[in-house]
């Protein structure tokens, strides 16, 4: 059941933050199926390729930027395209409480 | 076991099962709490018939095996088996996520941070009310409020997510505000607002607990409003009163479909609640594995696909959707497993099904039929 949410809702992350999986949150192999799965309180979130590339770069030391130009880089795509992926997939995971951003130091 | 060609449905059809992704392991019926609503069924198992923690290391094997996921370690209060931290590390060990859920009733501060070093990855926590009086009346048992409060700090100290399951019905449901104000303040990723499920023990309690039209509509304004307020903060699951929808709720996501649960003595069921149709026969995993009873049995079979339905259901968009809704729901309020779960707005019970809610819901019962094993428990 989806909350009916405002239609241009503020945006939950920015380019400077810092995403992480938090405790309880991991990625798994789901070996019966042969797929990559994000385990989460209550929920397994079954991943293809792009989403699971995105995940692997969480390592709460870089930011949204710098991952989006790392992304860009390896799969040899434009930035702004992989920025704007990037920000919708993660802001999804932000409103199911599976990523955090870290508090500005 | 009877020799079967393929699969089938209750009506001979062929079936395809797929593969569950969660399974609930309702480890002990034993609770220190007596909530009037429990999900429990009526007939509780009692301590001796346990399985015990080898047997349930095999099964979360066997369960990962299959395909299996998550489980949910619940009970009864899990915590009052000694060998809980035994049980949760063997389904870690199985590689299967652990959702702890409890009441926090019995569970020290020492013994969360052994069940930390086995491997909870997930606590999920049961409110009845809001502060003791409530609480305390609810549940039945005095004090429990001050002992959850003080659990729930030691979840946050420890680190685990936590999620607040608050259990609503007509005489709380107009604190649901305190409630969601209540699991921000302690922190929890997500409150699961779930309304009273009238099987059970709840279904003994329908003219203390039916929320009445007025409060349905209220509180599906206040969840609303929630989740915009708290969107990225707290995530908000809420389980409707399906008594007063317009469609029913698509249970277990479809019979035999993604979940099964396995009972304190091994029993395997579709639903926590299949036990209330009377005629259905379930395995146990002391004598099959759970793969030959999820693919094999009767039970998990019955009511797969959508072959087995009649109408208004067979004809309906909605039956992929909705599954024809809760077959316990069909059984309890048409005496038919069968049927399309009478909440429906187009069963020819609907009417029916509305007035006797409304009626439960105008009583002005406040005394409950506590849940008790009988004695020798």
């Amino acid at each position: 059941m989806t909350a009916p949410l405002p239609e241009h809702p503020a945006p939950l992350i920015a380019p400077e933050d810092i995403p992480y999986l938090p405790r309880g949150v991991r990625l798994a192999d789901d070996r019966v199926r042969g797929i990559r799965v994000l385990q989460a309180p209550e929920r397994a979130m079954q991943l293809d390729p792009i989403g699971h590339a995105i995940l692997s770069e969480l390592d709460g030391t870089r930011s949204m930027a710098h991952i989006a130009r790392d992304l860009a880089a390896r799969y040899e795509a434009p930035e702004d395209q992989i920025a704007r992926d990037l920000r919708d997939f993660l802001t999804g995971l932000i409103e199911r409480r599976m990523v955090f951003l870290k508090d500005p130091a | 076991m009877k020799d079967h060609p393929a699969p089938h449905d209750i009506d001979g059809n062929a079936v395809t099962p797929g593969l569950p992704m969660a399974m609930l392991a309702e480890i002990t019926h034993r609770c220190p709490l007596a909530c009037p609503y429990c999900s429990n069924p009526v007939e509780l198992t009692r301590a001796q018939a346990e399985l015990p923690a080898e047997d349930w290391a095999r099964v979360f094997g066997e369960a990962a095996g299959l395909g299996v996921l998550q489980v949910h370690i619940s009970g009864g209060e899990p915590g009052a088996r000694r060998d809980l931290a035994q049980i949760v590390a063997s389904a870690r060990a199985a590689g299967l996520y652990v959702n702890l859920i409890t009441s926090g009733i019995g569970i020290t501060r020492d013994r969360l941070e052994e069940l930390d070093r086995a491997g909870v990855d997930h606590v999920q926590l049961s409110l009845q009310g809001i502060r003791a009086d409530m609480a305390d009346r609810i549940s039945g048992h005095p004090g429990s409020w001050d002992k959850k409060m003080c659990f729930a700090d030691w979840v946050a100290e420890i680190g685990f997510p936590l999620t607040i399951n608050a259990v609503v019905h007509r005489q709380n449901l107009d604190r649901l505000p305190d409630m969601i104000a209540l699991a921000e303040r302690l922190g929890a990723r997500r409150i699961e607002v779930a309304t009273v499920q009238f099987h059970g023990w709840a279904e003994l309690n329908r003219p203390a607990l039916m929320p009445t039209r007025e409060q349905a509509a209220v509180a599906r304004q206040v969840v609303n409003a929630a989740r915009i307020r708290l969107r990225g903060r707290m995530v908000i699951d809420y389980v409707p009163a399906d008594h007063h929808a317009v469609y029913p709720k698509a249970c277990m996501g479809g019979w035999g479909s993604t979940g099964l649960n396995v009972g304190p003595d091994g029993t395997v069921l579709p639903c926590h609640a299949a036990q209330s149709i009377p005629w259905m026969r379930f395995d146990n995993v002391r004598d099959r594995s759970l793969s030959e009873i999820w693919h094999r049995s009767d039970a998990f079979n019955a009511f797969r696909g959508t072959a087995w339905m009649a109408e208004p259901c067979r004809s309906c968009e909605r039956k992929t959707v909705d599954f024809g809704g809760c077959r316990c729901q069909a059984m309890a309020l048409a005496g038919d497993a069968r049927a399309t779960d009478p909440v429906c707005s187009k069963s020819p019970l609907h009417g029916q099904v509305v007035a006797r809610a409304e009626a439960d819901a105008a009583a002005d019962a406040q005394a409950f039929t506590y849940r008790r094993m009988t004695k020798g428990g």
